[in-house]
């Protein structure tokens, strides 16, 4: 199969004329048809007639020196605004949305020529880690579909596990590129806070939101974060430091690098078998001659209570604007799961009750910044688990949302400082 | 500070603030949710926190300006803007009146 490949390998072989575009596209609908349905990972596909011809155009036009994402196949999560392409965040407040204008990030793409197959199914607004939160039914695992493919970015996942797509672009707020990379098997990175612009980028928490590749190697996505990365003067956050070519870091050797493990992720509730998964990984990194060093970070604890106090506030915040008038439909549209973060946040930052809720954790936040560049002074990279479990079955953590909000125990340490994280 | 238990009233308020309108049946449900939810949070309050200054955001960057003229890729046309609503007329968005006669 011709999306076994990676990316660059893909590239080469479009410029041999080893096969073409329209081959690759033709791949990843044929997969739509046989899985689509089962997997319910699209909210919308684009139809296959316009995704051919545009892959027919991009093999007519191909140079030696064209992007090597020319005449590529990918999926967008559903949070990215494509203009005059349905953007529904997964949300009935969204069902009928049309865009007037492209996210910076999906323009990049188009810029170097990739080929748009789909937008897909997540946690509406980003408010989950099992893409069952979704007004559009959940997404299900493609190695076992009684099971969910984690969120909120679970529909880009399966796309990529499933050979749907070639690569695909989540957002990572609190583990939502992570969460469903680990459970579908794929590469997923949440990169650096302001790495890549923002722009067209549907809000869940503001200061959190990051936009990431999802794809089958660390290789593709070095190749993808390279090209999508940069200043963008719509989104003053984004980050002015100049973007280093990853793909040239690849070498590997990681020969001397220290690899750090925190030893309270290793504690109790971390399943057995993806703690014995971890354990193989650092030994083969140790084998490779990386040095393991253990550490700890006793703030571990307060993770999840920073986050879910931080990302509701913010939420509650970005969620007011939606109220039907200029586009939408009602508030009275949200998820159970939505309207009790907007609720939860609101509160947060209520007179009475924001100094000891939405403050405190914004001090937390400092706090956790200086443990990480602690433990970062003694050691290169920090390696942990994603999960504490296996895919949940279907269903299972939508009856309980505090159970809800502690699978996500691993992932929301990392989101709120300045750090990248890959699966 | 000890775990708060909401009572109707306390999510009645909250809703009125998030501009949410609930159910009998949701407001019974989310105050269940909301004492079991923020109690779990609460346990934020045994940092020590003093003299920690705050953080809002993480890159650093503050003050960052434009050029104060205006960028016409970036407009949308009148019809454009309009494109997305349920109720307009002669060219405005119509909302509901907040003025009593």
């Amino acid at each position: 199969m011709l999306l076994d490949k990676t990316i660059s390998e893909l590239a080469a072989g479009l410029r041999k004329k080893e096969f073409s575009s329209v081959d690759i596209v033709t791949e990843c609908y044929d997969a739509i048809e046989k899985h689509g349905k089962e997997l319910n990972a699209f909210i919308t596909v684009i139809d296959n007639t316009t995704a051919l011809t545009y892959a027919q155009k991009k093999d007519n036009e191909r140079t030696e020196n064209t992007s090597p994402l020319h005449g590529i196949p990918f999926v967008l999560k559903d949070a990215y605004i494509t203009q005059r392409i349905r953007t529904t965040s997964a949300s009935n407040v969204l069902k009928n949305y049309i865009p007037q204008y492209n996210a910076t990030v999906y323009q990049k793409l188009l810029d170097a020529g990739a080929i748009l197959i789909g937008k897909m199914n997540m946690d509406a607004w980003g408010h989950g880690g099992s893409t069952e939160n979704t007004d559009f039914g959940p997404a299900k695992n493609p190695w076992d579909t009684t099971r969910v493919a984690g969120g909120s970015s679970g529909g880009p996942a399966i796309a990529i596990a499933a050979r749907m797509s070639a690569f695909a672009i989540g957002e990572d707020t609190g583990g939502s590129i992570r969460n469903p990379a680990a459970w579908c098997n794929i590469t997923g990175l949440k990169v650096t806070y302001g790495r890549v612009s923002r722009y067209g980028t549907i809000a869940y928490a503001s200061s959190f939101d990051t936009v990431g590749p999802m794809a089958r190697t660390a290789e593709d996505c070095a190749l993808l974060l390279e090209l999508v990365a940069g200043q963008d003067p719509y989104d003053a956050t984004s980050s002015p430091h100049k973007v280093p070519k990853y793909t040239q870091k690849l070498t590997g050797n990681i020969e001397g690098i220290k690899v750090g493990i925190p030893k309270e992720f290793f504690g109790q509730g971390l399943d057995s078998e993806i703690k014995k998964s971890i354990d193989i990984a650092a030994k083969k990194f140790e084998s490779m001659g990386a040095k393991l060093i253990e550490l700890s970070m006793p703030m571990f604890d307060y993770g999840l209570p920073v986050y879910y106090l931080i990302g509701p506030s913010e939420t509650s915040s970005n969620l007011a604007r939606y109220d039907g008038i200029r586009y939408g439909q009602g508030r009275n549209q949200f998820t159970p799961e939505t309207m009790r973060r907007i609720m939860i946040g609101t509160y947060a930052l209520s007179a009475g009750y924001y100094d000891a809720y939405y403050k405190k954790a914004q001090q937390a936040r400092t706090l956790f910044i200086k443990e990480y560049e602690k433990a970062l002074s003694s050691c290169d990279v920090l390696l942990m688990p994603v999960n504490p479990t296996p895919p949940t079955k279907i269903g299972e953590l939508m009856s309980d949302p505090l159970a809800n909000l502690l699978a996500d125990v691993y992932t929301t340490l990392k989101y709120w400082i300045r750090i990248s994280a890959r699966n | 500070m000890a775990a708060k238990k909401f009572t109707i009233d306390d999510v009645k308020h909250i809703a009125q603030l998030a501009n949410l309108v609930l159910s009998d049946e949701q407001l019974q449900k989310i105050a269940e949710q909301l004492s079991s939810v923020i109690g779990y949070m609460s346990k934020i309050q045994a940092l020590d926190t003093k003299g920690v200054v705050e953080t809002s955001q993480v890159t650093g960057l503050e003050n960052v300006f434009r050029e104060d003229v205006v960028d016409e890729k970036r407009m949308l046309s009148q019809e454009s803007a309009l494109s997305n609503a349920k109720n307009t007329h002669s060219g405005y968005f119509v909302v509901d009146a907040v003025l009593e006669e």
